[in-house]
């Protein structure tokens, strides 16, 4: 991408152990403060699309390969796992429910070496079109072996079924609480390993081909080689998700298999942003709370999200993450106060802005799709009637108000924001 | 015999339909490096617009106008959305075209509803073709007329492509586009141009084939993963490659539906005992019909192999 | 039409094949119906410094293609040291000890210069694609690329992202990415392009320090830069070679001058 702002993200050395020691006391504590049940189901979906999400970005963000159809390697580690676990459950498997992933994680890593082979023999925008193919023959055949992928109904198994963790009685991954540090754990091992994986020479020369293919030639490294090796080991750890995924829902269907499910891991990624490495971690979490908070909600939430990534795009191509970033940078150089007032107004009219086309979108999701439900919505704890032409003429005015100005202060915003930005490059260039 | 060649007419028929998609998403990809991923809601939109246009004027106003609405619709997005697009890269542009098919296929529910909407083939059309009848050969007239659709347009675009002056650029582009942009041409006047004829022509598809198929928001991503399989399999860039694509897979998918052979049939007529005991028997006794939705992504599988390029690829891209 | 030397002579007549670095044979490349290397012939012996000159349009980046593997040859052989090398892919010729900068900085551009310089020494060390052993932790490695950075001068540029540095900075990461692999035949693509003359003098210093020993193979339009560096010079025009000799004997041509050079410049 030619205008990403360039950033390196260097954590300081004592400050790694602090970081990485931090993130795991986090994780810890989290269900001490959302307990509820509905809670934990979402940060136990959180983590799984986090591990989803990051093995996604080594082939986007890493490798500079842009895939439709990763969740092959996720669906296929789940049915693999899902399988297992009936096994384990029937007896004819010895194996620890906690090692689950592990099997997973083979199940998508030796996909990754078969398909990955097909796929990695063009790059670019071919690559994307076969993964694009690829995907859709393994969910076309998911629905045509029954025996393995178990139709219309899927696969289903009891988490529970297994050995007790450690021989502990008690710790069955029944309850929610104990699948959520299950995945916890290996979130926070998934996210070390795939953090470390960059820091190796595979890691790097991946960066390089990314960069410039041809250059990677010419100082020895087949392009399409080093893209397979990093597909396998993508396909590793979105084989481990999926593992995780089967035993949280206890399910697994061919809907793991499809486009949607595929779609969904690239809106993640790319929403927190491909080019940091955190990114994706802030990518999945936005990405399920719209899909499953939000959906709770309202029926409308895909046209949010597709909106939002289609803004997100459009003017931050780099996702949150380099948003995050790059504002941290202006602080750093203590510029920020000359963008607060800026600021202000955009965000201002943006939230107004917004406000109005929720309230539009959620009058004609109601008149479309809940006409049985009688004409009035409830929003924001305010009252329309959608039967009658002031909610809708409110909405109209609100729109077309707050979208001008918004495009007076967004003008604004980016002379300072340019401003800025320029002035701290040039600092840059001058004091290496 | 009779009923091969209606079958044969039906494949070539849904190929010719097709390639109707894939000419325009080969003229957006070739000239401005975009892969349209909306493209195959644009044919969705073809035909609810051409849907909503016949209940209030008709099937034949229907089939002018909603291409002309399809086209502003383009080259709005281009103008828009797309170019602020463009400076990112095309890695971004491919991103908010996938984002844009999203939201297109939600605001189609908003307005239309999640059910298949009656969108159906005009009364005048309705019917079997006469003079096949008299050879036994049934097949329905609208799909004669969905043909006869198809090669206007691609005699129409062969045309414009060979003898026009923008024709000529565009076919420079096919294969050299940074040089054709740096010739001077009024480039974003030709994009905007080029992207509202590709979804104009994509919508022209769904005006003709939402009613002979079914109109649901559905439509989009059934038709949308065959046709980039039609591109990689032809070769991207190349038109000629994708028209051989298309109506290959179109034939393969037509005959593959309705035949009954399949690996355990020609064992067993080849001496073998091929039973449940067999090794793999899941595999092998799935008859060519079940295995139907899977073949066009098989030829993908076997053209990667075999000629990764294509069939008759150009760009290495 | 071939101007032999006494000297050149006897480099194609008494070496034994393996002190010939790179040997082209009858090369040559068609684009469609257009010829654009008409049987190019050139032998260059090991440790030599080769310029190839000529004008615009004669061939000079499309014959650096066909050696380095980026186009395929049409007809006639190339060999590296002995090996044969024609058609082989970028990578295959580059393991076996050719390396190449380009005309147009072609530079890893989001990684740091020192990831770079790593970069390039990665599959010359051994290190091929392990994705177990921590690159920070690889002295070999390290050293390496630091003794790189320091002989291209671009020491206190060493974080600095590739795509933020000044042109002639990037055109000495161009030249250090080419070296760094150990690499004993180079191939330098116009590596004084867009420079000033102070930078040029600095460039051709830095040239001339890390291709001792090596071979090294030159397309230079700069003709101070040519005649200061070059051991030999071949002058190719419309895809042939029309004189192959040392500086002075290229000088002193009647041909080249006419086809070139024109009217006798003062070369400072």
């Amino acid at each position: 991408m030619r205008a990403t702002p360039m950033l390196a993200y260097k954590p300081i050395n004592l400050g790694r152990w602090v970081v990485w020691g931090l993130t795991a006391v986090l994780f810890l504590l989290l269900p001490a403060y959302f307990n509820r049940g509905f809670s934990l189901t979402l940060l136990s979906q959180m983590g799984v699309t986090i591990i989803f999400a990051l093995s996604y970005n080594m082939l986007l963000g890493q490798s500079g390969m842009l895939s439709f159809g990763h969740a092959v390697y996720s669906g296929l580690g789940a049915f693999f796992a899902i399988h297992a676990l009936r096994w384990i459950g029937a007896g004819t498997l010895i194996w620890p429910t906690s090692l689950l992933p592990l099997i997973g994680g083979a199940a998508g890593a030796l996909f990754g070496v078969i398909f990955g082979y097909l796929t990695t023999r063009r790059a670019g925008t071919p690559f994307a079109m076969i993964t694009l193919g690829i995907g859709e023959m393994v969910f076309a055949a998911s629905l045509m072996f029954p025996g393995f992928f178990g139709g219309e109904g899927g696969i289903t198994a009891d988490r529970a079924a297994g050995a007790p963790f450690l021989g502990i009685p008690g710790i069955t991954f029944g309850p929610q609480i104990q699948v959520y540090y299950l995945i916890a754990a290996w979130c926070f091992v998934s996210i070390v390993a795939m953090y470390a994986l960059t820091q190796t020479p595979l890691g790097r020369i991946a960066n390089a081909v990314r960069d410039n293919p041809e250059r990677a030639e010419f100082i020895g490294y087949n392009p399409q080689r080093v893209r397979w090796l990093m597909l396998i080991l993508s396909g590793f750890f979105a084989g481990v998700a999926g593992a995780l995924a089967a035993i949280n829902f206890e399910i697994v269907s061919a809907e793991n298999v499809s486009a949607i499910r595929s779609g969904g891991v690239l809106l993640a990624a790319f929403i927190g942003g491909a080019a940091f490495f955190f990114g994706p971690i802030l990518g999945a979490v936005v990405f399920v709370f719209f899909a499953v908070a939000l959906s709770e909600y309202t029926k409308a939430w895909q046209l949010y999200l597709g909106g939002f990534f289609v803004l997100l795009v459009m003017f931050a191509p780099g996702g949150l993450s380099s948003l995050i970033l790059m504002n941290l940078r202006v602080l750093k150089f203590r510029k920020f106060k000359r963008l607060l007032d800026p600021y202000f107004g955009v965000l201002l009219s943006a939230l107004t802005f917004a406000f109005g086309t929720v309230l539009l979108i959620e009058l004609m999701y109601h008149v479309t799709l809940d006409v049985g439900q009688g004409p009035v919505i409830r929003l924001f704890g305010m009252v329309f009637d959608t039967s009658r032409s002031p909610a809708w003429t409110f909405a109209a005015m609100v729109v077309g108000a707050a979208a001008i100005a918004f495009e007076f202060y967004r003008r604004r915003f980016r002379h300072q924001w340019h401003d800025v930005q320029r002035e701290i490059e040039d600092w840059v260039r001058d004091n290496p | 015999m009779e009923a091969t060649i209606s079958q044969a007419l039906y494949g070539i028929s849904y190929g010719l339909l097709l390639f109707m998609l894939a000419a325009g998403l080969t003229l957006i990809f070739s000239m401005m490096g975009v892969l349209n991923f909306a493209h195959a809601s644009f044919y969705m939109l073809g035909a609810y617009v051409a849907y909503q246009i016949s209940n209030w004027l008709g099937f034949w106003p229907a089939l002018i106008l909603a291409p002309i609405v399809l086209f502003f619709l383009g080259a709005a997005v281009e103008r828009w959305g797309l170019r602020r697009v463009h400076k990112w890269g095309h890695l971004p542009e491919l991103l908010f075209t996938f984002g844009l098919s999203y939201i297109i296929v939600e605001l189609v529910q908003v307005i239309w509803g999640r059910a298949p909407v009656a969108y159906r083939v005009p009364p005048e059309l309705d019917g079997a073709v006469l003079w096949l009848q008299k050879y036994d050969i049934t097949f329905p007239q609208y799909r004669m007329f969905m043909m006869a659709v198809a090669i206007a347009i691609l005699i129409a675009l062969w045309l414009v492509l060979t003898r026009t002056r923008i024709g000529l650029v565009i076919q420079a582009s096919l294969t050299h586009p940074q040089q054709v942009e740096a010739l001077g041409h009024n480039v974003p006047r030709v994009f905007m141009l080029v992207f509202g004829g590709g979804c104009a022509l994509a919508g022209l598809a769904g005006v003709v084939g939402g009613n002979a198929f079914v109109t649901e928001p559905a439509m989009a991503s059934t038709v949308g993963a065959i046709v980039f399989v039609v591109i990689v399999v032809g070769g991207m860039g190349s038109l000629a490659g994708a028209f051989i694509a298309s109506v290959a897979i179109g034939l393969l998918e037509s005959f593959g539906k309705v035949s009954d052979w399949s690996i355990a049939k020609l064992g067993t007529s080849m001496g073998f005992v091929v039973d449940a005991g067999t090794f793999g028997y899941d595999v092998l006794r799935l008859t060519l019909s079940q295995v139907a939705p899977v073949l066009p992504y098989l030829v993908l599988v076997l053209i990667l192999i075999v000629r990764p390029k294509g069939l008759l690829g150009t760009r290495e891209d | 039409m071939h101007e032999v030397t006494a000297a050149s002579e006897h480099a194609l007549g008494d070496s034994a094949p393996t002190d010939i670095a790179l040997a082209l044979d009858s090369v040559g490349k068609r684009f469609g119906r257009t010829e654009i290397i008409r049987g190019v012939s050139i032998r260059i012996p090991r440790g030599e410094r080769h310029a190839i000159i000529g004008p615009n349009g004669a061939g000079k980046s499309t014959l650096f293609n066909l050696i380095s593997g980026r186009f395929e040859v049409t007809s006639g052989r190339i060999a590296l040291n002995g090996c044969d090398i024609t058609n082989r892919k970028p990578y295959q010729i580059n393991r076996m000890g050719l390396s190449r900068s380009f005309q147009i900085t072609n530079l890893f551009h989001r990684l740091s210069v020192f990831d770079n310089l790593r970069c390039s020494v990665l599959y010359a060390l051994g290190h091929r694609h392990s994705f177990w052993k921590n690159l920070n932790k690889l002295v070999d490695v390290e050293q390496r690329a630091e003794a790189i950075l320091e002989r291209v001068g671009l020491k206190r540029r060493r974080d600095i992202v590739a795509g933020l540095l000044t042109y002639a900075e990037q055109r000495a990461l161009e030249i250090g990415i080419a070296i760094a692999g150990g690499a004993n035949v180079i191939l330098l693509d116009e590596p004084t392009a867009g420079m000033s003359r102070g930078e040029s003098k600095h460039a051709v210093e830095l040239i001339r320090d890390v291709t001792e020993g090596r071979t090294l193979v030159m397309v230079e339009h700069d003709m101070s830069v040519v005649f200061d560096l070059a051991d030999r010079i071949s002058v190719l025009v419309y895809g042939k070679v029309i004189a192959t000799g040392s500086p002075a004997e290229i000088r002193g041509s009647e041909a080249v001058r006419e086809a070139y050079l024109g009217q006798p410049v003062a070369v400072a």
